[in-house]
């Protein structure tokens, strides 16, 4: 059974999203990373970059397949954790502290129109 | 025998000489090019060291000619050797392509009447053999729209490609600068007209369909998809990968499609893989004809010759024309087949895929209720609860001597394996292939250790992929070198 911890908030396209002061990191969570196997590669976004809800800010290989990381809201990329870069493997082993890219939003309330642990779970069972 | 063979980096030192050359005739001279290095070593070894080298590697090789070779979406057909020999026949093997049409005219024939039976098998106006690939051929489709486009002044920007399609579709409409829209199939497997009409608007070149799809349907809305996507002003590019089942049953461009590439070395049993070049010849209808690369053969009712009068042509995108062998090769297979025995073809292919999939339904699980097509799709499900994954059910073939399916692919299904016997498999080969599966997924039960140490039979047991692709060693180094 993959966890979805109660203090973050995730996207349909299994994305989590963690306040971080006036910003947020952005990962997958760990139903993603379970289904994509043995990440070996992360393809981070351009620094500064706009980006809207839905588009693709990012790209994880993995020994099965190619996956897009997806925009849980507009706004600007301020940072990605070059740690993934040697050590793509943090996602598997850690998904919730392995974050992949920081963003500030264009505007904060967006975040509150995530899902919240309960119903990402629930939007899984309906995968499963 | 089963023997180990060495990279040519690890096989010793390396210094050997493998030629001789005669003693030069003019005095030597200095090279000045700051091209020249004298820090880079190439192993060197003797002529036989190097012949036994590739001749023991050659014998781990698996191919259409060792046994069933069930690659879903690849299409693995046996090559008939007589295709071999027509290819080396003088006139073909000794004519270059710098030859006047005049001496040519036995080879441009070739290429004229394949184009011809194409265009027959698939109800499109016009041909091109030059592109090398199936995704040569979508490259230069996409070209076409784009062309196409221009000169109609219509500034469309995007390209919709369902989330079933090849990885190719998405990477050759970018490189044509199209934004790609991914439109999602429905839960049975298809994609549905509503769902592209709300994708579908002015600003969007066309659609990308490889019909039947990649889970191995047929996509039965095809002919109203094509006409929404028409009635917007866009085209309709058909992705021929998996042709096989459509061989004398429809024409596609009665569906409406507009451009299709076609890959010879799949449905047309030409060399696949590392067997040869490719060819990837793409039909369309008339609009998209002016657009085509140039030249074409051409023929005026007495000769064939190479028409370069075209000018609102997309430019040439291959060396002469095409491969030409391959194209021989396919015209070979179409004439000794014949209409009859094309149509026999892809009712045999989907039969077999329908009888695996009958046969293994109790053992493995399959996503989708509809019939097949010519490949039978299958997950992991039933065995992932006993800890089995698709990937140990690959392992688990290669040990017992049957190359293993695509896995992994489409990716809308989560750890899939598809499996495409082809028309080439008898009854009794089906049941063999089938037997091994059912072993499989017993031992899955029963004896799952072994299914995960597997392939414990081949040369190289199991690999670490993700070693591999988290540190790739990329250069071959001389051993106990600096």
């Amino acid at each position: 059974m993959s966890k979805f911890p109660e203090d973050l908030m995730y996207a349909e396209t299994h994305e989590w999203i963690k306040k971080d002061g006036d910003l947020f990191l952005v990962g997958i969570s760990d139903y993603a990373q379970e289904q994509l196997g043995d990440i070996v590669y992360v393809d981070f976004p351009e620094i500064g970059k706009v980006i809207n809800i839905g588009e693709q800010c990012g790209e994880l290989e993995s020994s099965k397949a190619v996956s897009e990381i997806n925009m849980p809201f507009k706004g600007t990329i301020v940072e990605v954790n070059t740690e993934l870069e040697e050590t793509p493997e943090l996602i598997n082993e850690s998904p919730y502290d392995a974050w992949i890219i920081k963003i500030r939003a264009e505007n904060s309330s967006d975040y509150n129109n995530l899902l919240n642990s309960r119903e990402a779970q629930k939007v899984i069972e309906g995968d499963e | 025998m089963n023997y180990n063979e060495p990279l040519l980096w690890e096989k010793g030192e390396g210094l050997t000489t493998g030629y001789s050359f005669p003693k030069e005739s003019v005095p030597q001279t200095e090279s000045n090019s700051r091209h020249l290095r004298d820090n880079f070593f190439l192993p060197s070894f003797s002529e036989p060291v190097v012949a036994r080298h590739f001749t023991r590697l050659s014998t781990w090789n698996y191919g259409v000619d060792t046994d069933i070779y069930p690659l879903g979406s690849c299409t693995m057909k046996y090559n008939p050797k007589i295709h071999e020999r027509i290819a080396q026949l003088k006139g073909f093997s000794d004519s270059h392509p710098l030859q006047d049409d005049n001496y040519s005219q036995g080879a441009l024939e070739i290429l004229y009447k394949t184009g011809e039976y194409l265009k027959e098998i698939t109800g499109m106006d016009d041909v091109t053999l030059q592109p090398a690939a199936g995704a040569h051929g979508e490259l230069v489709s996409m070209l076409m729209f784009k062309k196409y486009f221009k000169e109609r002044e219509e500034n469309r920007t995007t390209v919709l490609i369902p989330d079933s399609a090849h990885g190719t579709n998405p990477a050759s409409a970018t490189m044509c600068g199209f934004k790609v829209k991914v439109v999602p199939i429905n839960s049975d497997g298809y994609l549905m007209p509503e769902v592209v009409e709300k994708y579908m608007d002015e600003s969007v070149a066309g659609i990308m369909i490889t019909n039947p799809g990649t889970l191995g349907l047929f996509e039965p809305y095809i002919k109203e998809i094509c006409d929404i996507v028409h009635s917007k002003g866009g085209l309709v590019y058909g992705d021929g990968a998996n042709l096989n089942p459509l061989l004398g049953q429809i024409k596609v461009g009665d569906c409406g499609i507009d451009a299709m590439h076609i890959n010879l070395h799949k449905t047309f049993s030409t060399p696949h893989g590392g067997g040869g070049p490719g060819a990837g010849p793409v039909c369309v209808k008339k609009l998209l004809s002016d657009y085509l690369p140039s030249p074409g053969v051409k023929f005026n009712g007495t000769n064939y010759y190479m028409d370069y009068n075209n000018p609102k042509s997309i430019g040439r995108v291959h060396g002469f024309n095409g491969n030409f062998s391959v194209v021989l090769k396919a015209c070979s297979f179409i004439l000794s087949q014949g209409a009859e025995g094309l149509k026999k073809i892809s009712e045999v292919a989907v039969l077999n895929a329908n009888y695996v999939r009958v046969k293994l339904s109790e053992f493995y699980h399959i996503p989708y209720s509809a019939d097949s097509m010519h490949e039978v799709l299958f997950t992991d499900k039933y065995q992932k609860k006993i800890g089995i994954s698709t990937l140990d059910i690959a392992k688990g073939l290669i040990d017992r001597g049957i190359h293993p399916p695509t896995i992994y692919f489409p990716l809308v299904v989560s750890d899939a394996f598809l499996l495409e016997p082809t028309e080439n498999e008898s009854l009794k080969s089906l049941e063999h292939l089938i037997d091994i599966f059912i072993d499989i997924a017993k031992e899955a039960e029963y004896n799952s250790q072994k299914l995960k140490d597997a392939p414990t039979k081949s040369v190289i047991n199991r690999v670490d992929e993700t070693l591999a692709a988290r540190h790739p060693v990329l250069k071959g180094e001389i051993l106990g070198r600096d």
